[in-house]
């Protein structure tokens, strides 16, 4: 008998529950003969009991059930023991079939593949420039996106803080068919900096207000000509000097509508201070190549038609 | 039952084996029922009964209907057509309804008519029907059945077996095959069948069936309705003394006994019942109808036709075994409008109506709506307050559809579309994504109430409204 992993420290739980089990099954076939048994005192077959309901109308019959009814009785030990030596019950034995939920999901998830599988890598080879063209194709790929993606993205794919909208044309790291594809098997890790530190709370309040001149917005004059020299010092670097950002880093775009984390001053002053984390998990071994292709086609469609 | 029949349960009781063994003494060993074979106006109307049901079951199936089979239970698809009308999961509120119209009828005619269910209806009755005929046909009558069956094994009692049991059994396998018709269509399922090429359920279901109706018929037979059936042990809460029962009239066939043709039954001191034992010898449930009525009794009149055959013969008037009720029997009027059965009437009249009523006005047109729950809202940059719901649109119509989509319930409320319409094929759902804005100055609540409305473009009547939540900010006044 092996002691799995998942079990209790000692093997007393295991013996425990095999004596339970075993002694139980035992305990039946005992009962069983010993109620077939006829007992001293017990009224002959077909005689009355003795015992009456409703004013004397209803009375009990001593009346003998069927014997194949026993058989059943005897039928259920047999398939208990057959069970209990083929699969895993008693206690730690793992059965003789060595059965395990974790076979059984891997060889359930082995046919699904091989059943679907060919649905999916029927558009594999074709570019998802020309497949945003095909209904069919864009229909799996709305399918699969509402399993995988819209619990973060949501359901109409305009994203939510900190989740990007998918519809709007500005792209973190490109919207370039490829890039999209990249970015759902590969997953993205975008990462700004907290500046808190470097730039104290007022040279955080200028670079606020040079990033909301950067989208027109009305800001402090002086604050934003502060704000410049600190931005081309410190953020220029990722976000680029005319603020347009890099999506070789993930640096957004500044003079843009667009923003993950929220537009108002106050969001912004935060993400200048505290940082930001992103992160948009990869799918290649969970998704696969063939549905990726499908997904990314979706989202693509999404921002080009 | 009433009290006055209860001692008779007794005769039915099997035997208990007396047997060495000692330890299953309580426990009768089967003693197989022999039916005699019977003819007359009750036997020919359950032959009636068991031609148009088994017509039904075993040709319904292959009925076609406007393209598909006519009735086709599509399990993968769920999808359930009944000739012109194909039924959705959403619609399983109907099948209820029948059911419980189904139990009431059932409830209905058992508290008028006794159980004329068992004796003409049931499966059970039905298919035994068919497998005592087979068995005649190979091994003759009563009598040759049981001298054979206390016989030796000979090769010529071995073929006459293998022979009925291989006619049973493929008579079976048929009967599980139609069965399994009526969920997978029924002539792709056999082309399937004769290439053996059969998925793993479908073999599972055309053998489990197959089996059942083999073990049931074959072998179970009465056991089924005395040990196993629900109905047989309930339907006395049906019954009063009005119900019609099949009852031997006791006055005129006391005191009972055999006597020579001719004799004046009167003169020996003897009343009409000749004492053949034939009303026995063709009971299915091996009960003696002399006893009184029995839980047994499963109502079929086989007694009734045999001895109406001996009466005829001695010269008696018909009906010494007849239907009848309690109340008839004693003399008293017999009331078959009655409380219980006007209840049923009006009951079963109304479910009716309204089922067929509420079929008539079914709207091939559903429309869910899932709200997003990712987030509770979420801000435009232009200041307003966004909602996301994925609706479901479920064209059950069987062609396609284009529907226009509203929203209302707040001032304002604004519905972010790509398309005017959305076009639908017929038996389709489609998931449509959609986003709502509103001015969150307008928000007077965090939740409000908002509606969502489709309506065909080709047909104002084909018209769903489906209420949904939009959650916001409320603004400081």
């Amino acid at each position: 008998m092996n002691v799995n992993e998942y079990s209790f420290t000692s093997d007393f739980w295991s013996i425990w529950i095999i004596v339970l089990t075993v002694g139980n099954i035992l305990a039946c076939w005992w009962l069983i003969r010993w109620s077939s048994k006829k007992r001293p005192g017990e009224a002959e077959a077909g005689d009355v009991t003795g015992h009456s309901w409703d004013e004397g109308t209803l009375e009990e019959y001593n009346n003998p059930l069927p014997r194949w009814w026993l058989w059943l009785f005897y039928l259920t030990m047999i398939f208990a023991a057959v069970y209990l030596f083929l699969y895993p019950g008693l206690g730690s034995y793992a059965g003789y079939l060595k059965w395990t939920p974790q076979d059984r999901y891997a060889k359930e998830m082995e046919a699904a593949d091989q059943k679907y599988g060919p649905l999916f890598a029927k558009y594999a080879g074709t570019p998802i420039t020309q497949l945003a063209a095909d209904d069919n194709a864009l229909k799996i790929g709305q399918r699969l996106y509402v399993n995988y993606c819209a619990t973060c993205h949501g359901s109409d794919a305009r994203g939510v803080p900190g989740f990007p909208n998918l519809r709007d044309g500005a792209w973190l790291y490109g919207g370039e068919p490829e890039a999209i594809k990249t970015s759902i098997l590969d997953g993205r890790s975008g990462v700004m900096p907290a500046w808190s530190a470097v730039l104290k709370e007022q040279g955080v309040d200028e670079v606020t207000a040079y990033v909301l001149s950067l989208s027109g917005r009305d800001a402090d004059a002086n604050k934003v000509a502060a704000g410049k020299a600190h931005y081309a010092t410190y953020c220029a670097a990722c976000h680029g000097a005319d603020a347009t950002g890099n999506t070789a880093l993930g640096a957004p775009n500044l003079t843009d509508e667009a923003w993950l984390y929220g537009g108002s001053p106050g969001v912004i002053r935060q993400s200048i201070a505290d940082g930001r984390n992103g992160r948009m998990p990869a799918h290649r071994d969970f998704l696969g190549e063939d549905k990726s292709h499908l997904l990314a086609t979706y989202i693509y469609s999404l921002s080009n038609k | 039952m009433s009290s006055e029949q209860a001692p008779a349960t007794r005769s039915a009781a099997p035997e208990p084996q007396q047997g060495a063994a000692g330890e299953e003494e309580a426990y009768a060993k089967h003693k197989k029922v022999y039916p005699r074979e019977v003819h007359g106006i009750f036997a020919n109307l359950r032959m009636l009964g068991v031609t148009v049901l088994l017509g039904l079951y075993y040709g319904v199936a292959w009925l076609q209907w406007e393209g598909h089979q006519a009735v086709l239970l599509d399990l993968p698809n769920r999808k359930f057509y009944i000739f012109g009308l194909t039924f959705w999961p959403q619609d399983f509120f109907y099948f209820a309804w029948l059911l419980v119209i189904a139990a009431l009828t059932l409830f209905y005619v058992t508290a008028l008519a006794g159980r004329l269910w068992c004796g003409y209806a049931c499966p059970q009755t039905v298919w035994t029907e068919i497998f005592l005929w087979i068995e005649r046909k190979l091994e003759g009558s009563r009598n040759q059945q049981i001298k054979r069956d206390k016989a030796n094994m000979t090769p010529a009692k071995f073929r006459v077996k293998a022979t009925k049991h291989f006619i049973w059994i493929t008579f079976s396998l048929f009967t599980g095959f139609t069965f399994v018709g009526y969920f997978t269509p029924i002539r792709e399922l056999a082309v399937s069948f004769v290439h053996w090429d059969l998925g793993p359920w479908e073999t599972f279901w055309i053998f489990f069936y197959g089996f059942a109706t083999y073990g049931n018929a074959g072998w179970m037979r009465e056991q089924v309705c005395i040990y196993m059936c629900p109905y047989a042990r309930f339907q006395s809460a049906m019954f009063d003394k009005d119900t019609l029962i099949i009852a031997y009239d006791e006055e005129r066939g006391e005191p009972r006994g055999s006597r020579k043709k001719g004799t004046d039954p009167q003169k020996a001191g003897l009343g009409d019942c000749v004492d053949c034992t034939l009303c026995v010898q063709v009971c299915p449930t091996g009960i003696d109808i002399r006893d009184g009525l029995q839980y047994q009794c499963i109502g079929c009149a086989a007694c009734i036709d045999v001895c109406d055959e001996v009466m005829d013969k001695m010269g008696y008037e018909k009906g010494l075994v007849r239907y009848t009720t309690e109340h008839a029997m004693a003399g008293v009027h017999t009331d078959i409008a009655r409380p219980r059965t006007i209840m049923y009437t009006v009951l079963l009249l109304a479910l009716t109506v309204g089922l067929i009523y509420a079929i008539g006005q079914r709207l091939p047109l559903e429309l869910d709506i899932i709200r997003d729950r990712n987030s509770l809202y979420r801000e435009t940059p232009q200041g307003l307050v966004e909602n996301v719901y994925t609706l479901k649109i479920v064209n059950m119509d069987k062609q396609a559809h284009r529907y226009s989509l509203g929203v209302a319930g707040l001032e304002g409320l604004e519905l972010v579309r790509e398309k005017a319409l959305i076009e639908v094929p017929g038996g389709e759902v489609f998931t449509l994504p959609v986003s709502v804005r509103v001015d969150p100055g307008v928000l007077k609540r965090a939740a409000n109430e908002i509606e969502f409305t489709i309506s065909a473009a080709d047909n104002v009547k084909l018209t769903r409204t489906e209420t949904a939540r939009f959650l916001g900010p409320v603004m400081a006044r």
